[in-house]
């Protein structure tokens, strides 16, 4: 057998070059996944807010969806009041909105189009019929009643979308540049929800212990898909603490900050060490250094410094890590003599930004 | 008899050449998918071309029209009837193109040289050292292996008696060739029945065809070339082509803000630093290219890029300057041309031309300008010119005015009665006018795509195939 092997290496010459990754497909594949796990995230806490507020559970519910977005300024300036009325319509469909899934969805397309010499043929297909569809959805879609139906037709998109990227994207470099910006999104917006719901549902004295206070925690691991999973840990008990605990430090559940931030943490090594692409190593550093903060306390020493403090600290390490990745491999010039390139050198910037 | 003749049945193709009936009378593999189309129900047929139309859509295959807030997706209309070409005409089209591809070359590198065509009275000299399209910065230039267009189109059209005759030379950067490779996985997906059996010529190695020759231009002593193509970028209506061939020949599509000279050679940005780039299939026109000698406002191009290729230090695709060949007004002279450098009868003829910037030209342009098809010369895409039988009386008036101020601007011709093919329309197969574009890649040598891009006018009686003027494409088989 190993004689044959060696035959047929020889009878078939041929030559292989090392992928190389343009600077301009990183920063789009970077984007490419935070648009499409942005999208998934908000159609679940769309279609979470929306059940149990129309059980009646959670009035404060739409408010809190605004909360999230960081947009309180722009939606009351243009919306009035954050109701069923206006709050599905301004996160699904209004593209002016630049943290609405219709906005995502148009970057996600545009980058993905920008991709299509690199992606397959089956990713691109993909995102452009769910385009196509998604463009079709009016406000008559969005009602109550049907809302649910929609969202559930985005999650599955985005889950499709991710199954299909698994499956055909080409694992070179470009495939760890789309995994740092998937899990780093999802970091982000895991901590934004526990941060807004946390604090809109801390029990008031009136509430501890009763069934509207429990059915709003789960709500919120609902939004995260936590709930089984939460249950299987947790079989006897439900408090805010451990609810918190569980979706920034589970070392198990695939939406955990502490998860997010390890992937993270595998996929800069890879670029490092396996591509040679020492630029990661800076946002490798401080990847390290969120991770060893995030596990150097248990979560109730945590709620007692205070949460929110430490969530928004949270928050600005992985923008810095983001801003790291994009530092050293496409914000700047970038080659041999990359301090004798003036400004005017740099690739064009895809105007995209962390939204919010 | 009426039930053998089935959707063929109240077929009348005119006083037209018909691709395919006029065909299968002397070639039993026409003749038989001819029988195979007759028998397909008629709302079989408008089934699989809702399919087809879909998928084009979902996949893509289109070309983008951006507006301020909005990307609309337009897909060019594909016919699932294909104009079949049997391997005698081919062998015919196949050496006209290689001889017209031949001619180009000789004449670009005679007008950036000696210009013995033009000391020697054959082409007029102000018609090429006047002519926008010529470049100064070409003159003393040479290019490996003596190739200016690498990648040629040659339009083709049939007359009534069923001739091929040269309607145009596209020898600067010619496009439509993704739909000729997409059409055919199409007919494989859609109409796998109607090949059933029949032999056709394969164009599936158009990709590597075209790699080989960017990589026989790039400079010598590099082992393996790193080619490029580079593209204006998402917002180009030819953008899916750029992908589509990128991706065929396995190579980076880039833009022009990927592309950097430094110490006289082109580099791309990757995430790794600087990696040198040695051959260039560009998708930008002339002016674009490079912002230190052409448009200095592009935004588009490469600055410095010019001096690169002047030192021969990388490829370019097609070169510059090549536009010099493919003006109306030369085209005139191309039948002289190929007689003046390469000694030999055109195999195909030009459709017969007046020039209009000569007097008797004008003179009998304007006797019959109402028999004629007057087209402005250096324009492209159909605009601006007036077929005369179809023209009003107040249409030909302000022609006619236009044409006195303005006579070295035009050329006429008669109206040819472009050959027909059926082609589904309402749920029957009617006679539609076409053309058909022959590709030709040349490094070292020349390779001829078989077949080329059928365009077809789907609107009844129109002659401009154009896309942009309701143009749609077939697949072109060329029989084995």
């Amino acid at each position: 057998m190993i004689k044959d092997a060696a035959v047929l290496d020889l009878s078939t010459p041929h030559t292989t070059r090392r992928p190389i990754l343009l600077s301009r497909y990183a920063e789009s594949l970077f984007w490419l996944a935070r648009y499409m796990e942005r999208i998934e995230n908000q159609a679940r806490v769309l279609d979470v807010t929306d059940t149990f507020v129309r059980h009646g559970a959670d009035q404060t519910g739409w408010v809190s969806v605004v909360a999230i977005n960081s947009d309180e300024e722009r939606f009351f300036a243009t919306q009035g009041e954050a109701t069923a009325r206006t709050v599905p319509g301004y996160y699904l469909l209004d593209r002016n909105n630049p943290t609405s899934i219709a906005f995502a969805l148009f970057h996600a397309r545009e980058n993905a189009r920008t991709l299509r010499p690199l992606i397959s043929t089956e990713m691109w297909g993909h995102i452009n019929v769910f385009y196509n569809q998604f463009s079709h959805i009016t406000e008559a879609d969005i009602q109550p009643s049907r809302l649910s139906g929609v969202c559930r037709f985005i999650k599955e998109s985005c889950q499709t979308h991710s199954g299909i990227t698994d499956g055909t994207l080409f694992r070179d470099q470009g495939w760890l540049f789309y995994c740092v910006g998937k899990f780093l999104e999802r970091a982000d917006q895991t901590s934004r929800l526990v941060d807004i719901k946390y604090h809109t549902l801390l029990p008031s004295l009136d509430d501890v212990g009763s069934a509207l206070d429990v059915s709003q925690w789960h709500a919120l691991l609902r939004a995260a898909s936590g709930y089984h999973a939460f249950r299987r840990v947790y079989p006897s008990e439900m408090t805010p603490g451990l609810v918190a605990g569980f979706l920034l430090l589970n070392h198990s559940f695939p939406r955990s900050v502490v998860l997010c931030v390890r992937q993270l943490e595998t996929y800069l090594t890879q670029l490092s060490a396996g591509h040679g692409l020492h630029g990661a190593n800076a946002a490798l550093e401080r990847v390290d250094q969120l991770r060893a903060t995030l596990l150097e306390d248990p979560i109730d020493v945590v709620l007692a410094r205070g949460l929110h403090e430490f969530l928004d600290w949270v928050q600005v390490q992985l923008t810095g890590i983001g801003d790291a990745v994009a530092t050293a491999f496409w914000d700047r010039p970038l080659g041999r003599k990359a301090q004798d390139q003036g400004a005017g050198g740099a690739p064009a910037a895809l105007g995209q930004s962390q939204a919010g | 008899m009426p039930d053998e003749a089935g959707l063929l049945g109240g077929y009348a193709k005119g006083p037209f050449f018909c691709e395919l009936m006029d065909c299968a009378a002397h070639d039993p593999a026409v003749a038989l998918i001819a029988q195979r189309l007759a028998a397909m129900p008629p709302e079989e047929l408008e089934r699989r071309a809702g399919i087809a139309a879909a998928e084009l859509y979902n996949q893509g295959i289109t070309f983008t029209v951006y507006s301020d807030k909005d990307a609309i997706d337009r897909v060019l209309p594909f016919d699932l009837i294909p104009r079949v070409i049997s391997a005698a005409e081919w062998e015919g089209l196949e050496r006209g193109v290689r001889q017209r591809v031949a001619a180009l070359n000789a004449f670009i590198h005679d007008v950036y040289h000696g210009q013995r065509i033009l000391a020697d009275g054959i082409v007029p000299a102000p018609l090429v050292l006047g002519n926008a399209a010529f470049r100064p910065e070409m003159v003393g230039l040479d290019v490996p292996h003596g190739t200016y267009v690498h990648i040629c189109g040659i339009d083709v059209i049939r007359d009534q008696s069923g001739r091929f005759l040269v309607l145009e030379d596209n020898a600067r950067t010619p496009s439509g060739v993704s739909y000729v490779l997409e059409n055919r996985n199409m007919m494989r997906r859609i109409f796998p029945d109607l090949m059933d059996g029949i032999r056709v010529r394969r164009i599936g190695s158009y990709g590597m065809r075209l790699q080989q020759a960017l990589a026989e231009i790039a400079p010598a002593g590099v082992d393996d070339p790193q080619v490029v193509l580079l593209s204006p970028g998402i917002y180009n209506s030819a953008y899916f082509e750029h992908i589509f061939l990128a991706r065929e020949m396995g190579v980076p599509l880039v833009e022009g803000n990927d592309l950097v000279v430094e110490d006289g050679r082109v580099w791309m940005r990757t995430t790794e630093g600087l990696a040198p780039v040695h051959s260039i299939y560009r998708r930008l026109n002339d002016d674009f290219l490079d912002p230190d000698v052409f448009r200095p406002d592009s935004k588009l191009g490469v600055r410095g890029l010019m001096d690169v290729w002047r030192r021969g230090r990388v490829g370019l695709a097609n070169a510059v300057g090549t536009g010099v060949a493919d003006d109306k007004a030369i085209y005139a002279y191309m039948p002289r041309i190929i007689r003046y450098y390469l000694g030999e009868e055109p195999v195909l003829a030009n459709v017969e031309t007046h020039i209009c910037a000569e007097p008797e030209g004008l003179a009998y342009t304007l006797e019959n300008l109402e028999r004629l098809v007057v087209k402005p010369v250096a324009e492209s895409g159909g605009y601006g010119l007036i077929i005369g039988p179809h023209a009003s009386r107040a249409e030909l008036d302000t022609f006619r005015g236009r044409l006195i101020a303005q006579p070295d601007n035009y050329i006429s011709q008669p109206v040819i009665g472009l050959s027909v093919s059926p082609t589904l329309a309402n749920g029957k197969l009617l006679p539609r006018h076409v053309d058909l574009r022959p590709f030709a890649i040349t490094g070292k040598s020349t390779w001829v795509l078989p077949g080329g891009l059928t365009r077809v006018a789907l609107r009844e009686g129109s002659l401009v195939v154009n896309s942009s003027q309701g143009g749609g494409s077939k697949d072109t088989w060329v029989l084995e």
